[in-house]
């Protein structure tokens, strides 16, 4: 004798809501890459000396 | 897990991700969204595409934070008023210190990511903002004084000045004067829906000028800021982020502007009763289209700049 599972409109608000954390976490992991990447290649992480150099040169 | 505990859960109210979305209060968040974006994109510096969505998204986010931290406080005042009694808390699909935990963390969040992501000037005025809006303003004013939204519109007027400090890194006579187009500007906004909304206020025991003073000095109060608020967004127009598009737009808005709170000034009770206020509730439209044509048209200005057309 197997168990059913059964639905509930709660099952489904937690699953929703399950997914809308995991979209946001997706997100938030897309935007930390997205700013490294646009952060190194135009320099913005390396220390203030560095940066003071290349804008005289 | 019983069907009786799953039922049990229900009827506490286990909240939706709408739900927690809706503590942030959107629709103001969308207000913060295109001020701030006006602010950024009227700056003299360019700004990485991808980092100006970053930072517009964080003070979105910190905008929506301090929402979340103003609903936990004002639960009680949101029972009792009809606009507000359908909100996440007093509707009880989010707890009381689940709001308080989520505005905690996410102001904590927008703040230390906007100064990863820009500069820490922009991410102090967003922490100021945000503690202005939830302690200056929700804690403080809001219960204590009819002037609760005159100094308290100042923290819905600081997002187009974070904007342009994300670009810039500091203030100027531009960003102060776009502070004070929304902070001159919230006053008669708020007053005129006072006017027709009078009894959900009183109610709530939200000390609103009209409850405190009345609705002839209302009345007088909106005249009085209106009057005092063109010649700021007119003034504007003179600084680098105007031109002829926003000249225009000001000076004809502020007419109407002018001339609808002229109306409302002249207008009694019992004339404002017999036409249901019609002449407060269009006053309130024009406010609405008001703040975000001025903002539309300094955004207008910016765009055209490359194109050798916009500003002066």
């Amino acid at each position: 004798m197997g168990f059913e599972k059964v639905e509930h409109e709660l099952h489904k608000r937690r699953s929703g809501r399950n997914l809308g954390v995991g979209l946001v976490l997706v997100g938030f992991v897309a935007i930390v890459f997205g700013l490294t990447v646009v952060k190194v290649t135009r320099g913005g992480l390396e220390p203030a000396y560095l940066q003071k150099q290349q804008g005289s040169n | 897990m019983s069907d009786a505990s799953l039922n049990t859960q229900t009827q506490t109210g286990e909240a939706g991700f709408g739900d927690y979305f809706a503590l942030l209060k959107p629709r103001v968040m969308s207000l913060v969204v295109f001020t701030a974006l006006v602010g950024l994109l009227a700056a003299p510096v360019g700004v990485h595409p991808f980092i100006a969505f970053c930072a517009v998204l964080f003070i979105a986010v910190g905008g929506g934070a301090s929402g979340a931290l103003n609903m936990w406080w004002d639960a009680d005042i949101d029972e009792v008023m009809k606009r507000t009694s359908s909100r996440p808390i007093p509707s009880g699909k989010v707890a009381p210190q689940e709001a308080l935990a989520i505005g905690v963390t996410l102001s904590a969040f927008a703040v230390i990511m906007l100064g990863l992501a820009s500069n820490f000037v922009a991410a102090g005025l967003l922490a100021f903002t945000i503690f202005f809006y939830a302690v200056v303003y929700t804690m403080w004013l809001k219960r204590w004084t009819p002037q609760n939204i005159v100094i308290g519109g100042a923290a819905g007027a600081f997002p187009p000045m974070i904007g342009w400090a994300v670009a810039t890194g500091g203030v100027s006579l531009e960003s102060v004067l776009m502070f004070l187009l929304i902070f001159m500007w919230t006053p008669p906004h708020f007053w005129a829906l006072a006017l027709f909304m009078n009894s959900d206020y009183e109610k709530a025991g939200v000390p609103m000028l009209t409850v405190t003073h009345g609705r002839r000095t209302t009345r007088k109060h909106i005249l009085v800021y209106t009057i005092l608020l063109a010649p700021l967004a007119i003034g504007a127009g003179l600084t680098s982020i105007g031109g002829p598009i926003y000249m225009t737009v000001s000076v004809v808005l502020n007419a109407l502007f002018l001339f609808g709170a002229v109306k409302i000034w002249r207008r009694d009770e019992d004339a404002a009763s017999a036409d249901k206020y019609r002449t407060e509730k269009s006053f309130f439209g024009l406010s609405l289209m008001y703040l975000f044509l001025h903002f539309g048209a300094i955004l207008a200005e910016a765009a055209l700049k490359p194109y050798g057309l916009g500003g002066w």
